[in-house]
C-alpha cells in the first residue's frame, strides 16, 4: 500500500522540508531527483567502509567490493530485463549516447545514410548524431510531429524508408511529457533494416522498461534521474551490437592485452567501453536506487504520478491565463506559460512562493517551431508529490501576474 | 535616495512600460552598426544589441531577441540613456548602472528611469537579466575602439 506520508520520510530533504515553515516544493524531477537515505547511505558506505578500486588487487576489498559493483550489473539487467553482459555503465545518459552515436555511426554510417528522429529530442541524443551525419555526410531528417506535438504510428510509417539507418528516439520527452509507442515503432524500424537507439532518460524512472520485449537496440539512461547519485548512467545494447562497435575511448580496464607494436586486444563487452576508474560510488548508489523503486513498485508508481498530472490538469485548465502545451500526455511533465508572463519571470515567481520548476527551453532547442513559444514553464512530478502541493502551484498560478513577477526585484 | 526610487508602483510602472512597449525595438541591416549577441544558457534571454557611433557619438543604438521582463525592459531604458551621447558619457552611464547593481552609491541623475531597477542586486538570479542589456552596448562601444 502506497502511503506518500511514509515515503517522504525516506527522502531527507522532503523530510526537513516537512518539518520547516519554509516551503520545499520540488517540482522539477524531469532535471533530477531528489535521493532517499538508502542511495545516500550507499554512496557513504563505499567510502567509509570499501574505499579501494574494483577489478584490481589481491586483496579481500577489492574482492568485495568489485563483487558488489557486478551485483549491481545484475539489478540494472534484471530491473530493464537485459542480460547482464549487456549493461555498460558510463557517466550518465548523455555519455550514453554519445558512446553509442560514436561506436555505431564510425562503423556503419555511410554517405547518403539517413539517421532518423523527431524534433523533440533532447540536445544529448541529437547532437553526436549531428557530428556523425557531418563527418560521414549523412543526414538527419525528422519524424514531423502532430499538432500537439506528438509522434503518432502512422507519422513513422510515413517517414521511414530504406535509407534510414538508425532511429534516435526519447522514449518520453522532456518537453511534452508524451510516451511514444516504442515496441510498434521498433518492428517498423526494423521492417526496413534499421537499429533504434531510445533515450530513456525520462521514461526509466517512470514506468517499466522491457528492453527484450520491445527489440530495441540502444538504450540510454541516468541515475540521477531515478534517485540514484549523479555522475553514473546506462548504455544498454544488444550483445551482437555492444561486440561489434568500437568503444569511445581506451584506456586502463577496457584491454586484455596491449604490445609495444600498437596491437590492442579489447575485452569483451561491456568492460570494453568501461576504461578507468568508474564512479564506484555512484554504482552502488544506483544498485539502492533500483531497490528503492522497486520496492516501490511501478504499478504504484505510474498510478499515483498519473493521478497527480490529472488533478493538476484539471485545476489548471480552468485558468483562461494558463496556456498547456500537453493535457493528454500521460507521463508526469507537464507544459505551460502563463500567457504574458516569460517563462523565466514565472518560474522566479513561483520560486518566491518555495516551487521549484524548470523554464526555459529545456535543451530541445529546435521544437520551437510546434510549440509557437521559445520557452515554456515546466512541471515535472514524482510518486513523492503531494496533492497539496498540487494545490501550492495551482494556487500560485491562479494569481499570478506580471506586475507581481516585477514585484519581486522591489 | 529620492521620492521616486521609494515608491515600488512608479518603478514597477516603468519597468512594465518598458517591457510592454520596449523602445528602439528592431535591428537593422546597415553596415554601420556594430552587433553584439548576448545569449545565456541558464536562462532564457537571447538578445541582439546593434550601435551606430559616429564622430564619438552614439547615434543609435537598438535591440531585438527573446528575453524576460528585467531584461528586455533594463536594455530599452538603455538604449534611451545613451543615444545621442558621447562615447565617454556612455561609458560613464553605464559605469554608473552597474555600481547601483552592486549596491554601491551611485548619481540617480544620470541614470534617470533606469533607477527602477535600484534594489535588483539583492536578487542574485536577476543581475544577469538587468545587466544583459549594458553588457552587450559595452561590446559595441570596445568593437567601436579597436577600429
Ligand atoms: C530526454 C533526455 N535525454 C538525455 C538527457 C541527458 O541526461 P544527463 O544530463 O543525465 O546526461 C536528459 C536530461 O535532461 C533528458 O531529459
Amino acid at each position: 500500500m502506497f502511503e506518500v506520508n511514509k515515503v517522504r520520510q525516506d527522502f531527507p530533504l522532503l523530510k526537513k522540508a516537512g518539518e520547516s515553515s519554509k516551503p520545499l516544493i520540488y517540482l522539477d524531477n524531469a532535471a533530477t531527483t531528489l535521493k532517499p537515505q538508502s542511495v545516500i547511505d550507499a554512496v557513504t558506505r563505499y567510502y567509509t567502509d570499501y574505499s579501494v578500486n574494483i577489478h584490481r588487487g589481491d586483496y579481500d576489498l577489492s574482492y568485495q567490493v568489485s563483487d558488489y559493483y557486478e551485483k549491481t550489473r545484475k539489478t540494472v539487467a534484471s530491473f530493464i530485463q537485459a542480460d547482464v553482459n549487456e549493461v555498460v555503465f558510463t557517466a550518465g545518459a548523455s555519455a550514453s549516447l554519445n558512446l553509442v552515436a560514436y561506436g555505431y555511426g564510425e562503423k556503419y554510417i555511410q554517405e547518403n545514410d539517413v539517421i532518423l528522429s523527431t524534433e523533440s529530442e533532447h540536445a544529448s541524443s541529437i547532437l553526436p548524431w549531428f557530428r556523425v551525419a557531418s563527418q560521414k555526410k549523412a543526414s538527419i531528417e525528422y519524424v514531423p510531429l502532430t499538432e500537439d506535438g506528438q509522434i503518432t504510428i502512422e507519422n513513422f510509417k510515413h517517414a521511414m524508408h530504406a535509407k534510414v539507418k538508425v532511429v534516435v528516439i526519447a522514449h518520453i520527452s522532456n518537453v511534452l511529457g508524451y510516451v511514444v509507442p516504442i515496441k510498434e515503432l521498433t518492428e517498423i524500424a526494423h521492417s526496413f533494416g534499421a537499429i533504434v537507439i531510445v533515450d530513456g532518460a525520462q521514461s526509466v524512472p517512470h514506468i517499466q522498461t522491457r528492453v527484450k520485449d520491445w527489440d530495441i537496440d540502444f538504450l540510454a539512461f541516468s541515475a540521477h534521474k531515478m534517485y540514484g547519485p549523479t555522475g553514473v548512467g546506462v548504455l544498454y545494447g544488444k550483445y551482437q551490437l555492444l561486440d561489434s562497435i568500437e568503444p569511445y575511448y581506451l584506456g586502463g580496464g577496457s584491454n586484455a592485452r596491449f604490445d609495444r607494436c600498437g596491437n590492442i586486444t579489447l575485452k569483451n563487452p561491456p568492460y570494453k567501453f568501461e576504461a578507468g576508474t568508474p564512479a564506484i560510488e555512484a554504482v552502488l548508489g544506483l544498485k539502492a536506487a533500483i531497490e528503492y523503486i522497486e520496492s516501490i513498485g511501478f504499478d504504484a508508481i505510474e498510478k499515483v504520478e498519473h493521478e497527480l498530472r490529472t488533478y493538476l490538469i484539471n485545476h489548471l485548465k480552468e485558468f483562461k491565463h494558463i496556456k498547456l502545451y500537453n493535457p493528454d500526455a500521460t507521463s508526469g511533465i507537464v507544459t505551460l506559460n502563463a500567457i504574458g508572463i516569460p517563462s523565466q519571470d514565472a518560474a522566479i515567481y513561483l520560486n518566491s512562493k518555495g516551487i521549484m520548476v524548470r523554464a526555459g527551453n529545456h535543451c530541445a532547442k529546435i521544437l520551437l517551431d510546434v510549440l509557437k513559444t521559445p520557452d515554456t514553464i515546466r512541471i515535472s512530478l514524482s510518486f513523492y508529490n503531494t496533492k497539496e502541493e498540487c494545490d501550492a502551484i495551482i494556487e500560485a498560478l491562479r494569481e499570478i501576474t506580471l506586475e507581481k513577477c516585477i514585484d519581486l526585484i522591489f | 535616495m529620492s521620492d521616486l526610487m521609494k515608491d515600488p508602483l512608479i518603478l514597477r510602472q516603468i519597468i512594465m512600460d518598458h517591457y510592454e512597449y520596449p523602445r528602439n525595438h528592431h535591428l537593422t541591416e546597415d553596415e554601420h552598426y556594430h552587433k553584439a549577441h548576448m545569449a545565456s544558457e541558464s536562462c532564457i534571454d537571447d538578445i541582439t544589441v546593434m550601435a551606430k557611433i559616429e564622430d564619438n557619438i552614439v547615434k543609435d543604438v537598438c535591440f531585438d531577441g527573446v528575453a524576460c521582463t528585467i531584461s528586455t525592459a533594463s536594455t530599452s531604458i538603455m538604449t534611451e540613456l545613451l543615444i545621442g551621447k558621447t562615447v565617454e558619457e556612455a561609458e560613464a552611464i553605464v559605469k554608473e548602472y552597474y555600481k547601483m547593481i552592486e549596491l554601491l552609491p551611485f548619481d540617480e541623475e544620470v541614470l534617470q528611469e533606469a533607477i527602477a531597477f535600484h534594489q535588483v542586486g539583492k536578487q542574485a538570479n536577476r543581475i544577469k537579466c538587468a545587466t544583459i542589456g549594458f553588457k552587450a552596448i559595452e561590446e559595441c562601444i570596445k568593437e567601436h575602439k579597436h577600429e
